[in-house]
């Protein structure tokens, strides 16, 4: 009882005696529930940043990072609340990378992180309501929002040349969201949005859907749907009917069966798919292997780039207080500054320690925008002969 | 050469697809007519029927293109239907055999009928996807379009094209043909006119000989017929997947009802009647409006009567009409 009290005391001192080297950072996934089969190699890439840092010895003059998992069930929002709060009270966390789902985010913001002042970076909230979220300058993340996307699409179908499109969207959150922040971004270029439709996943026969959109007209028909649903059959029997013979497909729309499915017909038409061809993803990637996990699941790059910009941030702010770093993660994220692309911690936390800028770009080429949210690095290619061929990274 | 075009669009995106819908329908109702009329129940399993004798032809369609087997540019399918009707025939020989005939036998009441096939349903429902899985099978091959709308474009320089799938061409031809040679059937053969007989007055039929189980299990072939037919066209130009043919069940009824359920003329009207009230409720009218109006008094909005959602609320729709004004149906049908 005596020693357990002297540690008690020992940890308490040490707490507070304002070393301010050693930091913690909560990762708050959803271990359990609908994403539970990708949030683990989310949270070992956070951990392969921590430990990268750690290896490094150069955090804060020679500190230590260490990381404690919480749950946040991805859909329960009171649980989410409840173990967001416990990493703060009881392990004592200085910064949250989480979350995942764009609903317990929202909740951890607003209940937990807030009136805590407690900084977070999600690696995979993508919903665009998070961008208007009132958050004290507390939150941000690596992944982009959906809304983002809208206004790529919009970029490309101006730059190619559309001048009015249609839109059929699976008819979700998803496909509404998307297809919304389509349209918008598109008028606001002075395009035409000539109807903007919902079809349902599932059916047979998508010929009456096809016979509204085509009724509308447009240059090119936007298939904001699944590429092995309804959005095949759309685009299928748009081709039958000779209704539309250009379409614009969107992320979930890209896939090697379509083409199988489809055949020439596709030829000519064009898309956007997540992605970058950056240095640092492949670096990342080849980390990642080597620490035995998967670096090709979803979001593993946008959770070593939350991890590595928590720590940086503190870098940069001397201070593993939450309303300190988090006012640095801009700075770090963007230019100007030295270039850093993930596997180069080490090195970041030297130049920063020196004084010198950095531009944290990491596996997922970051660049914070608006409200501190990624711009996202989207592929944009043309189906020629049979093959998704790139045209360029944007 | 406006009103040209604006005719065009309306046969391309109403008629043709319109009068296929409607074929596969009135195929469906003769048979929820046939056992209607002959057996005097509602046969909830014909939806399920339809999508058990599609699934065989498919698995003998695999087993002739793995063979190497071909149809020139007609689809492999029509060659697998006689090996799908068979193995559906046999089938609905065994559920009469098992289950029917022990209701029959107690004189069951048709309400008690109907939910007995509504259990048949489920379970044909459920070997369906057992074998053959919930997933979209395509099992469409030789040529796909008779007329294509870029050539047609081409053809007559006209701004709207004119596509017509072969899928489409067969199912009127094959629809046309089972139709012709099952009133000949009705009319001229001895089998036929027992089972007219049978369905006039069960009673007088079997004071003067005929054979009852000989009428049911004639009946049940010719349903497994029609909608094996039915199915494997309604999967030839659209998608097999099970559940979407469980999904048929209310417009086949409705086709039925309309007609006058038990009345086979009337079941090959209510399919036509159900498919192009479908699709002239949700067609969006603004392109052919637009070719015909002058230019200033062109539409702006979409025309449309209901969103191509509620396409099936429109079976609902005429179902409730007919049967609230005229029960018996446009052909006088039994009453339902």
């Amino acid at each position: 009882m005596k020693k357990l009290m002297m540690a008690t005391a020992t940890i308490a001192l040490m707490a507070g005696s304002a070393h301010a080297e050693d930091a913690k950072i909560g990762i708050i996934l959803g271990f359990t529930g609908p994403l539970e089969s990708i949030t683990p190699n989310m949270a070992a890439s956070a951990e392969l940043a921590i430990k990268e840092v750690n290896d490094s010895g150069k955090f804060m003059d020679g500190g230590t990072v260490t990381s404690e998992r919480a749950d946040s069930t991805c859909i329960d929002a009171t649980a989410a609340a409840a173990a967001a709060e416990r990493l703060i009270t009881v392990a004592g966390v200085n910064g949250i990378m989480g979350a995942d789902c764009s609903g317990v985010t929202g909740s951890i913001l607003q209940n937990v992180a807030r009136p805590n002042g407690m900084g977070m970076i999600s690696p995979s909230a993508t919903s665009p309501g998070l961008s208007s979220a009132e958050d004290d300058g507390l939150f941000f993340r690596t992944a982009p929002s959906d809304a983002r996307q809208g206004e790529v699409i919009a970029d490309i179908l101006t730059e190619r040349g559309a001048k009015s499109i249609a839109i059929s969207y699976t008819n979700n959150d998803y496909g509404k969201g998307l297809s919304d922040s389509i349209a918008a971004a598109f008028a606001a270029k002075g395009g035409s949005v000539t109807v903007n439709t919902a079809h349902e996943d599932g059916k047979a026969d998508y010929s009456a859907e096809v016979a509204t959109l085509a009724s509308a007209g447009g240059d090119i028909l936007v298939v904001a749907g699944y590429v092995d649903q309804g959005g095949k059959g759309i685009i299928q029997a748009a081709l039958d009917t000779g209704a539309f013979s250009t379409f614009f497909l969107p992320d979930g729309m890209y896939g090697d069966s379509l083409i199988a499915s489809i055949g020439d017909g596709l030829n000519g038409t064009y898309g956007t798919v997540p992605g970058t061809d950056s240095e640092g993803a492949a670096a990342f990637a080849a980390n990642a292997t080597a620490a035995g996990f998967d670096p090709t699941s979803s979001f593993t790059g946008e959770s070593y780039d939350a991890a590595a910009l928590i720590m940086l941030a503190m870098q940069a702010a001397k201070s593993t207080n939450a309303k300190d770093w988090s006012a640095k993660v801009m700075d770090i994220a963007n230019a100007p500054g030295e270039k850093i692309n993930a596997g180069e911690l080490g090195k970041a936390l030297e130049l920063i320690a020196a004084g010198t800028d950095i531009d944290y770009v990491g596996a997922t080429a970051v660049e914070l925008v608006g409200n501190g949210e990624s711009a996202g690095n989207y592929r944009e290619y043309t189906v020629n002969g049979g093959a998704f061929v790139t045209d360029k990274f944007r | 050469m406006d009103i040209l075009n604006a005719i065009v669009a309306f046969v391309n995106f109403v008629v043709i697809p319109a009068t296929a819908y409607g074929a596969q329908l009135a195929l469906g109702a003769l048979g929820a007519t046939l056992v209607y009329g002959i057996l005097r129940f509602s046969n909830f399993a014909q939806g399920d029927t339809m999508a058990f004798g599609t699934m065989a032809t498919i698995l003998f369609t695999w087993w002739l293109q793995s063979m190497g087997v071909h149809f020139g540019p007609l689809p492999t399918a029509l060659l697998a239907l006689p090996f799908g009707i068979a193995v559906t025939a046999g089938l609905l020989l065994l559920t009469d055999r098992f289950v029917y005939r022990f209701y029959r036998k107690q004189r069951a009441a048709p309400t008690i009928l109907v939910i007995v096939s509504l259990g048949v349903m489920f379970v044909m429902n459920g070997i369906t996807r057992l074998i053959i899985g919930v997933e979209e099978q395509n099992f469409a091959d030789g040529a796909r379009f008779l007329v294509t709308a870029g050539d047609f474009k081409r053809w007559t320089g006209l701004d709207e094209g004119l596509a017509i799938k072969s899928s489409q061409a067969i199912t009127v031809v094959t629809a046309v043909i089972v139709v012709a040679w099952l009133f000949w059937f009705l009319q001229k053969t001895r089998t036929g006119k027992s089972m007219r007989a049978f369905s006039d007055n069960e009673d007088l039929a079997l004071l003067s000989g005929i054979n009852p189980n000989r009428v049911v299990n004639v009946t049940w072939i010719i349903v497994a017929v029609l909608a094996t037919i039915a199915g494997v066209l309604y999967g030839l130009d659209k998608s097999f997947k099970p559940f979407t043919y469980f999904q048929l069940l209310l417009p086949i009824f409705a086709a039925a009802v309309v007609g006058g359920l038990g009345n086979p003329l009337g079941a090959i009207a209510g399919g036509f009647v159900v498919a192009y009230s479908e699709v002239f409720v949700t067609y969006a009218w603004k392109k052919v409006l637009g070719y015909l109006v002058p230019a200033d008094m062109a539409p702006d909005n979409l025309i449309q009567l209901l969103s191509t959602d509620y396409k099936l609320a429109v079976s609902f729709i005429i179902l409730i009409i007919v049967l609230l004004f005229m029960p018996t149906g446009l052909f006088k049908g039994k009453s339902s």
